[in-house]
């Protein structure tokens, strides 16, 4: 087997999901400024959700795709209505506040979301259906499997239309406006909250598909999955630099592939010393080494604004 | 009076702002008939851009009342007073630097939906400003300051305003760029859109408008004919330096 290859593979597999997660973050830094440290238990709750909904509907016999295809709607609902109901309960009152008071009601939503969730769904580990057998695919001496090849393709196409949708459509025209210059847009005829309520709309459905995702793929679902996977999303997302959506992408995928490789190779190049339990450390070194080197982001540079 | 035409546009009366109990604004009254060009002149900090700002509603006055189209503008938040036809061209003009030109116009348009006709009024703006039609796919931020007032002005005019209000568009432009601009208000007002422009600079801003207010630290001490304005010793002495 080439570990190389698979490696390779696993960290796009990973990176992808990174990637989605951190375009919430960045859309929502882009427009307000602000970190929303909730996001990744959005993530969380999508995947719970979808959970609840899989057991019901199989158990129901309804058909495994369509069973598949509702739940995922049913979770990117559920967390839109979510991000919406964090947006206007933890941060709207707070838009004019010092930007320690959004920070910290984030943390205190995120901390709500998880015992909600342990309530809810309980301290154990569950199961993630899986009604299909996800075959196994050789390339080229590795190996993907069906979900992570769906995973994938998945994550591409709800990018691409993500990309389509802020730079095609009048929607995308007005968020990108209200992020540069919110009351210039208000002067435009700008509902400037009603563009917020939909960023954060937006960035839970993609952490709903997400939450999905690394579901499917792992197995398991936990109430308090959501806290590293936010995290390393944040770090993606600052390392393609914070509030540019083609960074968020492109720090996503790079954090999986440095993440990945460095998990396989870490044991020969120290010897034995260090072993691929270590690899949610590379997340945090990289995000130390951009913060250090290059604060602004692989992508993170702006055009130069003229008085 | 049928309900539709109003001999006034715009009134203000008894408009008070106060910032951190500092009074911006100690009390203006101020009207715009219907298709005029009214200038509002003053000197550095004397409320003029906190007029404006009132007026579009970004910021809330303390006391006053504010009525368009007879309507009071009481609680009505800025986007929909530009819904109901009022454009303001902000001070330091608050072009979008990271959208395209085209894009920014389209901005202009954000509350209509008639395609077509926005089509055709984006090409009317590249006629009035040729300069932006060579432009048209270059990020906005990439533009001269002149340019970039152009931007702001046929933007305002993508939303089809009733009232078109303009701070300082003379601004850091180079005086042929100020000819122009001060050329292509006069051609908007032509076309009968009630105009109320703030400017310091007052020669400019009386000669190409029917009446004037003279504004000092949040208050009006003068009002009349522009042209009794300009040639009123207090204007002379005051802001033409003669």
């Amino acid at each position: 087997m080439d570990i190389f290859l698979q490696q390779i593979i696993n960290g796009l597999v990973q990176g992808s999901v990174y990637a989605l997660v951190a375009l919430g973050y960045t859309m929502v830094y882009g427009i307000l400024g602000l970190i929303n440290f909730a996001h990744g238990e959005v993530v969380m709750v999508g995947a719970m959700v979808a959970l609840t909904s899989l057991q019901v509907l199989l158990g129901l016999a309804v058909a495994p795709v369509l069973a598949i295809l509702v739940s995922l709607f049913v979770a990117i609902v559920a967390c839109m209505a979510l991000g919406y109901t964090i947006e206007r309960v933890a941060y709207r009152p707070l838009r004019n506040a010092p930007r320690l008071a959004p920070l910290i009601t984030a943390i205190g939503v995120s901390i709500v979301l998880q015992t909600l969730a342990m309530m809810i769904w309980g301290r154990e580990y569950h199961a993630f259906p899986q009604p299909f057998a996800n075959s196994l695919h050789a390339v080229g001496g590795a190996i993907i499997t069906d979900v992570q090849l769906g995973i994938v393709i998945v994550a591409l196409l709800m990018m691409s239309g993500l990309m389509l949708l802020i730079h095609r459509s009048r929607f995308g025209r007005a968020m990108r406006a209200v992020a540069e210059n919110p009351s210039a847009a208000a002067l435009m005829g700008v509902d400037i909250n009603r563009v917020i309520s939909a960023t954060f709309m937006l960035g839970s459905a993609l952490a709903a598909v997400a939450g999905f995702m690394v579901s499917a793929n792992y197995g398991i679902v936990h109430y308090y999955m959501g806290f590293m996977l936010g995290l390393k999303a944040f770090t993606a997302a600052v390392l393609g630099g914070i509030g540019n959506l083609r960074g968020a992408m492109l720090g996503g995928v790079m954090l999986g592939l440095i993440e990945s490789l460095g998990a396989g190779y870490i044991g020969d190049l120290s010897g034995g010393f260090f072993g691929s339990n270590y690899q949610d450390v590379f997340a945090f070194f990289v995000l130390i080494a951009v913060l250090v080197f290059r604060p602004t982001g692989l992508l993170g540079e702006r055009v130069a604004e003229r008085a | 009076m049928s309900p539709t035409k109003f001999s006034s546009i715009l009134e203000v009366h008894d408009l008070k702002v106060s910032y951190g109990g500092i009074h911006a604004l100690k009390g203006i009254d101020l009207h715009i008939n219907t298709g005029e060009l009214v200038a509002l002149i003053g000197s550095n900090g004397a409320g003029k851009t906190t007029t404006l700002k009132a007026l579009a509603g970004l910021i809330h006055c303390t006391v006053g009342k504010l009525h368009y189209e007879g309507k009071s503008l009481h609680h009505i938040p800025s986007h929909r007073r530009v819904s109901a036809g009022m454009a303001l061209v902000p001070e330091g003009r608050g072009i979008f630097a990271r959208l395209s030109v085209a894009e920014n116009l389209q901005m202009g348009a954000y509350i209509r939906s008639d395609v077509k006709q926005i089509n055709a009024d984006l090409e009317r703006m590249y006629e009035l400003f040729p300069r932006l039609a060579e432009r048209r796919t270059q990020l906005a931020g990439t533009l001269s300051g002149g340019e970039q007032q152009m931007v702001a002005i046929a933007r305002a005019l993508m939303s089809r305003p009733k009232l078109l209000m303009l701070d300082e568009p003379s601004m850091g432009l180079a005086p042929m760029m100020v000819t122009k601009i001060f050329e292509t208000i006069r051609e908007i007002s032509a076309q009968g859109v009630s105009i109320l422009l703030v400017e310091q600079n007052a020669k400019l801003a009386l000669e190409i408008s029917q009446r004037g207010y003279v504004l000092e630290s949040g208050k009006i001490t003068l009002l009349g004919d522009a042209n009794e304005l300009l040639g009123s010793d207090a204007i002379q002495r005051a802001y033409l330096g003669a």
